[in-house]
Parts: C-alpha cells; structure tokens; sequence
C-alpha cells in the first residue's frame, strides 16, 4: 500500500513536471486594433493547439512606438519575452545589441530559403543565422481610386506620372479633389519614396535610399522628384494637416477626392466599409516599376529554459506556416511572405501584388520602404522624413531640400 | 532612546524621499549627462564618444526650429499671459457683482488637460471645420484663416490655445496680489485724489512684484514642458514647423530609436531651464541673506 502511494506521487510528479515542460512563449506585439487582434488570435489558437502555452504581451499604439519602450524595458531588465514584433533593421540592430536567438534549426528544417523571396528573407537573418519569422507582405506603392469619380471622367489608371498629373489637373478643374492626403510625416514620406521610384526607377532608388550614395542623393533625378512632390501638393485639399490615413481613405469611398496613394491596409478600410476591388474602388500599383514591400516580422529572443526554447522553436514553425500566413493574411488584408501558398480565396488586388512580388523578386526590384521602416535606421530614416515632409509642407525649392537631405544624412550617421 | 528618537525623527521621516528624490532626478540627470555623450541608438552604451550627439543636435535643422518656436513661443506666451491676466484682475477687482461667478468661468481653462484644449482648438481652427468655414458660411467667401496649415504662422495657434488655457490662471494669481496690497495707503492716495489709473501703476502694481516674479517663473516652466498642447493641436506639424525641443526629444527617443540624441537635447533643455531658474534662485536666496 505504502509502496502504491509512492508510486502514486511519484507519478504525479511526473506529471507535474511534463506539464511544467509544455512549449512557452511570451509574445510581444502591438497588433490591438479590430482586424489585428482577430489575426493574431489566429496564431494564438494554433499554439494552444499544439500543446503551447502562450502568454500575450499586446501594447497598444498604432506605430509600436509603446510596444518598442515596452521591449527596451524588458530587454534591460534582463527578462526578453520570446519573440517581439519588430521589422526591417530593427531586427539587425536588436541583434547588435546581442538579445537576439539563433533560430537556424527551424528554418532549415522547414526550408525558409526555398520559401521566402531573398530580399524579404535577408530581412529574417543575422549575419547568417536565422533570427526572426515573417508573417506578411505588405505592399506599400499602391494607389486607390474612385470608380465611379474615374468613369465619370473619363480617366484611366495612370501608369506614368506625367499621366497622373493630367488626370489630377483634369479632375481639379470638375471640382474634385485629386488626391487624398493625410498631412503627417510618415504619409508625406510614404508618397515620396512611391513617387521616387516611380520618377527614379528600381536602381536610383536602391541607391538613394537604401544606399544612401550621396551622388544619388544630390542628382538632378532627385531634384525632379521633390519637383514633383511640390506638384502632388497642389493636388491636396487645404485641410489635410494632421488628417489619419482611414481619414483619407474615407475620402476617396465617399467620392469627395479620387486617389489615395497608400499600402494595402487602406484596403482593408474599404473592405470593411463593403465595397468591392474593381467595382467600387480600384487598385493599381504606383506609376514606375518596382514593389515596395513591408514586411511584420517577429524576432525571436534570447530565452532561457528548455520550455522556452521550444516555445520558441513552434512559435516560429507556425509563423512560417502554410496555414497561418493565409487565414492571418486574408484577416489583415497583405499577402503571405512565403511564395507557395494557395491564393484562391484572396481578393483581386492581393493577387496582383503576390504576381507582382514574384516577377519583381526574379528582375531584382523588389525594394525595401524606407518610410515604413524596412530600408534604414531609425535615425536615418527620420532625417529623410525630416526634409520631405518640411519640403512638402513649405515653399522650400527643390534645389534647396536635395541639399538639406544630403546635409541630413551625413548628419545621422 | 526617546530623546534620541525626537531628535532624529525628522531626518528619518525626510530620508526615504531625500534618497529617492537624490536618485530619481539627480542621478538620472546624471544617467542622462554620461549617454549624450555615447553613441547609443536602441539600448544606452556607455562608451564615451564626446560630444558627436550635441555636434549633430546643432547640426540638425529640427532642433533649430524646436528651439526657435521654443523661444518665440515661451516669450510670447509669457508677455500675452500676464498682460491678459492682469487686465483681468484689475477689471475684476472693481468690486463687481457676480465676481466669484465670473472669476470661475476665467480660470475654468486650467481645470482642463491640454489634450482636451488641444483637440479643442484643433477643431475650432481647422479651416474646413471650424472659423474659417462658420465665416465663409456666412458669406465672406474670401475670409481666411488657416494658421493650422501654415507653417509659418502653426506656432501662433499653439500660443492661441496656450494663453487661453492659462490667462485665467495668472489673473487669479494678480487677483490675489492686488487683494493683498494694504488698503490704507490706497485709501490715503483716493483721498489725495490721484486718479484710479495712477494708483494702480504707480502704488498698486509696483508692490505686487513678487507676484510677477511667480507669474514668470510659473509660466516659463510650462512653456518649456509644452507637449501634449502641442501634440494634441498640431502633432508637431505641418512638417515638424511646431515641433518644441520636448517633442524633438520624444520623437528620437521613442520612435527613432536614437537615445543618444534625445539625451542630448534633454540636456539643453535643462540648460535652458537652469537659465531661467537659476538667477531667480540666486535672487531669492540673496534676499533672504540681506
């Protein structure tokens, strides 16, 4: 009898200790808005189903400016979660300041290389190793248009800008606002960087912006896009100072303004307001060549303990997965980071922007955006914003603000 | 033991904020001194670089506007805060009916946060809102009033919005003062017939000056920590024509992850406070020797 008992509570230790032993991750993310929360409950889901125990960090604020303090905090207090959504060289600088993991295993095992586009992969490595998991692409040099303002005009997709400036100045004499903007740094920046690679071409901006080749930078090529920034000004209506971008994107479903140029989140706001892609809005990418992608990622951190460490390890075998880039995806309105996902059930314009990342995968422009954090450092990226969005909202000349970014990036560096 | 204990008892009860006060401000103060002087970008380093951070600080066209509009706005608003608010008190302080009614309504502004001011002024100055649409309603088609949108003139509206909230707040302050100034001698002076006026500048406004040195140093200090006005009407735009030296800091610290930087303009704000605080310290503890 004695000798049952103590097989009894030898078991339950046992027990106890393999359900201690269950795969854990603690998951820092600033996914809180409506359609995000839903796509990451999608991922939360599948690693409960998998024997995980998650433990959801979630920082509100749009930007993840909060979720960034929140993570130096805890990265200095010595006590990482496992994996946090960061992006771009974000990732790289976490991983000079040596918090990040290694998680090269995973990756191999489950062929990222074959899978990932190797621009959008380069992203997810540290000199070398696997450090961070894509979760999608977003394409930011988008362009959305009325329908309707379009028909009733007589205007096509503009597939040059010297064709967007016609329809625009057309547009302005019927007393239609042309272009819907909202007046706050990173959505100047965010029509620069579209309208740079669309007056620079693919190679110019790898080198201005990516780059930073101070010869790009000061060239006459770069004096025509900020002349046709002072251009696209004159398109936007007089109150766009501080408007949010759903603000502006409410404009052109109302028909107040006919285009938005904006990544494909603006098509979430339209999806949800229930038009339908083709019908009632149209989308088309930016007047140039190229795909400017943003990718969310999560980058895995340095954990201790052997439960952590797997948790880690499904954490990013299911980011990865087949499963989860697609149903996340059609929640968030982008397109799954891995090439061999079945497409069927997205939308017209997810399509074409998942052709779009293939053909300019293999012609070699498929390009970071510098204005969504995936090109440069915080502080270069900034200096640049600085000097657009200063020249977007002044009389500064053009000659003036090629001189003053080349100024700011010496100075950031 | 218990005389031990009377006799110590305020060190002891002093000591737990004199510690955290001396670790909380002073020390990060010198936290913040030693990575202005780093190359920190994500997490602080502590390597010495010298001054790069503050070479970059004076290099950058940003900072110049924050600390243009810092002083252009902090002395405006200085000047236009106490004028407004003195002209207030004296009105007031002519024995009118319904004063306490009155006074409330002038200082209800400071109750508010300037968030909600902000937001407030935000919509009330957006062109396609607010006085410029109401007027154009009207009529005046050619009216204009878009300082929100202009960089140029973005800085003023923050001013607007400033003085409005706190013009009530330095009356009551004035009120108090004019209250206070004994009322023998301005009995004396109606007697002698010297008209209202020159009672007041020349008895009346000269024995409130203590008051005006509070009004000032009150008033200073919440023109340099203007932030949330700022970032409420303008979000530091268009451009960053309205960014103030604390929302430069802001921005480096927490969305460019650039900490070097911030400390370093963190530390020119505090010059700038030391500037202002310390000659007033100066004055106050010399007075008190004499």
């Amino acid at each position: 009898m004695k000798h049952f008992a103590f097989k009894v509570a030898a078991a339950m230790t046992l027990a106890a200790t393999a359900a201690h032993a269950e795969p854990s991750a603690e998951v820092l993310h600033y996914w809180t808005s409506g359609g995000e929360a839903k796509s990451v409950a999608v991922l939360q889901e599948e690693f409960k189903s998998n024997g995980g125990v998650w433990t959801d960090m979630p920082v509100a604020g749009g930007g993840g400016d909060a979720a960034g303090t929140a993570l130096r905090a805890r990265v200095l207090a010595g006590n990482a979660p496992a994996a946090a959504q960061i992006k771009g060289p974000a990732i790289q600088e976490w991983y000079e300041e040596g918090a990040l993991a290694d998680i090269s295993k995973v990756a191999e095992e489950n062929n990222w290389d074959a899978l990932l586009p190797a621009s959008i992969a380069g992203h997810m490595k540290c000199e070398g190793t696997w450090c961070a998991a894509p979760v999608n692409v977003h394409r930011v040099d988008w362009i959305w248009a009325n329908a309707e303002i379009l028909e009733a005009n007589g205007i096509d997709m503009p597939t040059s800008w010297d064709e967007f400036n016609a329809a625009a100045e057309k547009l302005q004499a019927a007393g239609i606002i042309p272009l819907a903007h909202g007046g706050q740094a990173w959505q100047d920046a965010t029509v620069f960087e579209t309208v740079l690679l669309g007056v620079g071409g693919a190679d110019f901006y790898q080198q201005a912006l990516v780059d930073l080749d101070p010869e790009a930078l000061k060239s006459d090529t770069m004096i025509a896009v900020f002349d046709q920034m002072r251009t696209m000004r004159g398109y936007v209506d007089d109150n766009f100072s501080g408007r949010d971008w759903n603000l502006a994107t409410a404009m052109v479903m109302n028909g107040e303004a006919a285009f938005q140029i904006m990544g494909d989140w603006a098509k979430g706001e339209f999806l949800a307001a229930g038009k339908a892609p083709g019908e009632d809005f149209l989308c088309a990418s930016t007047p140039g060549d190229g795909f400017l992608y943003n990718v969310d990622s999560f980058a895995m951190f340095d954990v201790d303990g052997a439960e952590k460490e797997e948790g880690q390890n499904l954490l990013a075998k299911l980011v990865m997965g087949e499963n989860f880039q697609k149903t996340f995806n059609l929640n968030k309105g982008s397109i799954p980071a891995r090439t061999d996902v079945a497409l069927d059930d997205f939308d017209q314009c997810a399509k074409t922007s998942a052709a779009d990342m293939a053909s300019t995968s293999e012609g070699g422009s498929l390009l970071p955006s510098y204005a969504h954090g995936m090109a440069l450092y915080g502080a270069q990226a900034g200096a640049i914003t600085d000097v657009v969005t200063a020249h977007f909202n002044s009389d500064m000349t053009s000659q003036e603000a090629v001189e003053q970014l080349a100024n700011a990036i010496a100075n950031s560096l | 033991m218990t005389k031990w204990l009377s006799d110590h008892m305020p060190k002891m009860v002093l000591a737990p904020s004199f510690i955290a006060i001396l670790v909380f401000v002073y020390g990060f103060i010198g936290w913040t001194a030693w990575v202005s002087l780093t190359k920190s970008r994500l997490l602080p380093k502590y390597d010495i670089e010298g001054i790069i951070q503050y070479k970059r600080l004076f290099a950058s066209p940003r900072w110049d506007t924050a600390m243009d509009n810092l002083f252009l706005f902090g002395a405006l608003f200085i000047v236009i805060a106490m004028l407004l608010g003195l002209g207030l008190a004296i009105l007031l302080d002519q024995n009118i009916r319904t004063e306490g009614f009155i006074r409330t309504v002038y200082l209800y502004p400071m109750a508010l946060s300037m968030i909600v001011t902000g937001t407030a002024w935000k919509w009330i100055l957006n062109p396609g809102l607010g006085i410029e649409a109401t007027v154009q309603g009207w009529g005046f088609e050619n009216f204009k009033f878009d300082w929100l949108i202009n960089p140029d003139m973005a800085i003023y509206t923050v001013l607007i919005a400033a003085v409005w909230q706190s013009s009530g707040f330095v009356m009551a302050l004035f009120l108090a003062g004019l209250r206070s100034v004994d009322t023998e001698i301005i009995r004396a002076a109606q007697v002698d017939g010297i008209p209202t006026w020159r009672v007041y500048t020349a008895i009346i406004i000269p024995s409130m000056a203590p008051i005006f040195l509070s009004a000032f140093i009150v008033l200073a200090h919440l023109a340099i920590k203007s932030f949330d006005l700022v970032i409420a009407l303008t979000g530091g735009g268009p451009g960053y024509a309205t960014d103030l030296p604390a929302t430069y800091m802001y921005t480096m610290a927490f969305s460019r992850g650039d900490i070097g930087q911030a400390a370093s303009s963190a530390m020119v704000m505090m010059m700038v406070v030391f500037a202002i605080v310390v000659p007033y310290l100066y004055s106050e503890l010399r007075a008190k020797d004499d």
